[in-house]
């Protein structure tokens, strides 16, 4: 274990930032991931950045070619990948979970290079949720926020950050800034660790969740239930739930015309949105209820049906605070889970 | 194996031959920039063609893996990027990437078997290869009964290569069907979904299936009146797509995305998803 006082982490930061892209919590009216500059807001002790990290690996608008059109012809010239080093500092339990979960959809054969590059030159340093909230419920999901996954594992307790690589690329990060962290006893990250998981254990969603009922053998009865006819009643269609979400993976291919040419580009899609499914010959999911249905279907049992029974929901808990009609998967979960009708 | 540096990253593609079929329906010959074929395929799979600046989208290949000097896509016209195709020329390019998803089980189950092939309207287009394949290969199947239906003669695609080709295969029956009755037409006349059940074809023979989804459900609750088993049929489905490798997340039906477990489907397992296609 290495420490480093909190207030010299201005300075660790400046010498992270002249090895690699740096970003951070950043306070600007709300707190969200942004590149680290000596006179940025850092903001490590609000809990839940609005938007995840997801954006570093899967970005919410990304270009992958460019095409110039000149009679008949075309030429077309492929955005190259990824290839700065970077770091993501503060990365909570959850939303490492969250990458970890998008890694099964874009790592799986056929690989996505775009990604894939990213998450090549991405170091992740994680912190501990030294106070988790209300809205938290990751233990279902069995993430530790107490003890988080990512390349380097930090801790925020007693004036000073502690610091554990758990990989080579932590292990490398470590070594840029060795000069700056001295050794620590264990002591202080325990204490906080057993605190963590005391607050965790008290939270009301982490507990009684009826997850065990999401099973691909119950997907055709899930799918007909009559929960869903008053459940999406209230959903706006904002989609704002899959642009906050750690694990929403579904994108669009557009084009936006650039004048001399086209950048074919892709972008995050919503499935609660309309035309995510339209075709010339209709739309196989016409109303909202379908819309709604497709989200919590997908994220509790289709992805689990995929991926070893892993749930899409890592319990971040945005959604909950976020949705502007208070739906979330929490209700979905405890409305289908509970009723004696599913 | 890709050509290109991720697979959401297209080749070049060239138009080299364009054929009307219908009043809305052409088919395009497709060639890579080298004049080659872009790629190979099985039947039953497809592409994303595209247009920079118009759109893109997944199109069945309607030629045989034999024909080695171009890919074959029908296209009907019926949205934004068709109706731009409809108006390009020979010599246009076009991006083209794939091909995309399983195929029709041609090389496995399909051998040695009668074949019934049931198709609507532009859905001769995907079974289109298979029956090209199996007639370039006639003497590894059985039997084959091509039960073609549309809304009106003037619907009905490849009729030049029906009568003269199709027809003249050894041990092949081709029966066609438009929705109402219509002058100039002496052949059958009733939706092609129960056809087959008044030619009282027999269920000694694997059926694949394709047309639109309510042509589909119909036709396949007529095979089981009949006496099919779901295990004897197989169906090929569509949904939109963007991607085409099962990552975009829009083309499924419960656990599994038609453009990558699919399009082809045999009808047991469809049994198993959800109704929601």
């Amino acid at each position: 274990m290495l420490k480093i006082a909190k207030n010299n982490l201005p300075a660790l930061f400046a010498v992270i930032a002249k090895s690699a892209d740096l970003y951070l919590p950043i306070r600007k009216g709300t707190v969200n991931y942004a590149p680290w500059s000596e006179d940025a807001d850092v903001d490590l002790d609000t809990l839940k950045t609005v938007k995840s990290p997801k954006d570093f690996f899967l970005p919410q608008s990304e270009t992958l070619y460019t095409a110039a059109l000149a009679g008949k012809k075309i030429q077309l010239e492929a955005e190259p990948f990824a290839d700065t080093p970077f770091v993501v500092f503060g990365v909570k339990g959850c939303d490492v979970k969250g990458i970890e979960i998008l890694d099964k959809v874009y790592l799986s054969d056929p690989v996505d290079k775009f990604y894939e590059a990213r998450r090549k030159h991405g170091t992740i340093v994680s912190m501990a949720c030294a106070e988790p909230q209300a809205t938290c419920f990751c233990k279902p999901f069995s993430i530790d926020a107490a003890n988080p996954a990512g390349d380097v594992v930090a801790w925020m307790a007693d004036g000073n950050l502690y610091w554990e690589a758990k990989t080579e690329k932590g292990k490398k990060l470590t070594e840029i800034v060795s000069s700056m962290l001295e050794s620590a006893a264990d002591d202080i990250v325990t204490a906080q660790q057993k605190d963590i998981r005391q607050k965790i254990d008290a939270l009301p969603y982490n507990s009684g969740l009826p997850l065990d009922r999401f099973k691909a053998e119950r997907l055709i009865e899930l799918f007909d239930a009559p929960q869903w006819d008053s459940l999406y009643q209230t959903c706006l269609a904002c989609g704002t739930c899959t642009f906050i979400c750690p694990t929403c993976q579904c994108y669009d291919i557009k084009d936006f015309d650039a004048g001399e040419c086209v950048k074919r580009y892709r972008c995050w899609d919503s499935c609660m949105y309309s035309d995510f499914t339209l075709m010339a010959h209709g739309n196989p999911r016409k109303t909202q209820k379908e819309r709604f249905r497709q989200r919590f279907m997908h994220k509790l049992v289709y992805y689990p049906d995929k991926n070893d029974g892993e749930y899409s929901c890592v319990g971040c808990g945005r959604c909950v605070n976020k949705c502007p009609a208070s739906l979330n998967i929490v209700k979905v979960i405890k409305s289908l889970g509970v009723n004696a009708d599913v | 194996m890709c050509k290109t540096p991720d697979l959401l990253i297209p080749q070049i593609g060239v138009i080299t031959d364009i054929r009307t079929e219908t009043s809305d329906v052409k088919t395009f010959k497709i060639t890579g920039a080298d004049g080659k074929k872009p790629f190979d395929h099985m039947p039953g799979q497809c592409a994303m063609l595209s247009v920079p600046g118009v759109g893109e989208a997944m199109f069945s290949i309607t030629s045989s893996p034999t024909n080695d000097d171009g890919l074959l896509f029908s296209i009907k016209q019926c949205g934004t990027l068709t109706d731009y195709l409809h108006a390009m020329e020979v010599g246009s390019e076009v991006t083209i990437r794939g091909p995309y998803g399983n195929a029709f089980p041609v090389d496995t189950v399909l051998p040695g078997q009668n074949l019934l092939i049931i198709a609507g309207g532009i859905g001769l287009a995907p079974v289109g290869s298979v029956v090209r394949y199996v007639f370039d290969n006639r003497d590894k199947y059985g039997s084959v009964d091509i039960v073609y239906g549309a809304r009106s003669k003037d619907d009905l695609v490849y009729l030049k290569e029906i009568e003269e080709i199709w027809r003249a295969q050894p041990n092949t029956n081709v029966h066609l069907t438009i929705d109402r009755e219509q002058s100039g037409w002496d052949g059958h006349v009733g939706f092609v979904t129960t056809y087959p059940k008044e030619l009282n074809i027999s269920t000694d023979k694997t059926a694949l299936v394709c047309g639109p989804p309510i042509m589909i459900k119909l036709t396949l609750a007529s095979l089981m009146e009949m006496g099919f088993k779901k295990e004897q049929v197989f169906t090929t489905l569509e949904l939109r797509m963007k991607c085409g490798i099962g990552k975009c997340g829009r083309c499924n039906i419960g656990s599994k995305y038609v453009c990558k477990d699919g399009p082809v489907f045999r009808c047991d397992e469809i049994d198993e998803l959800p109704d929601e296609y």
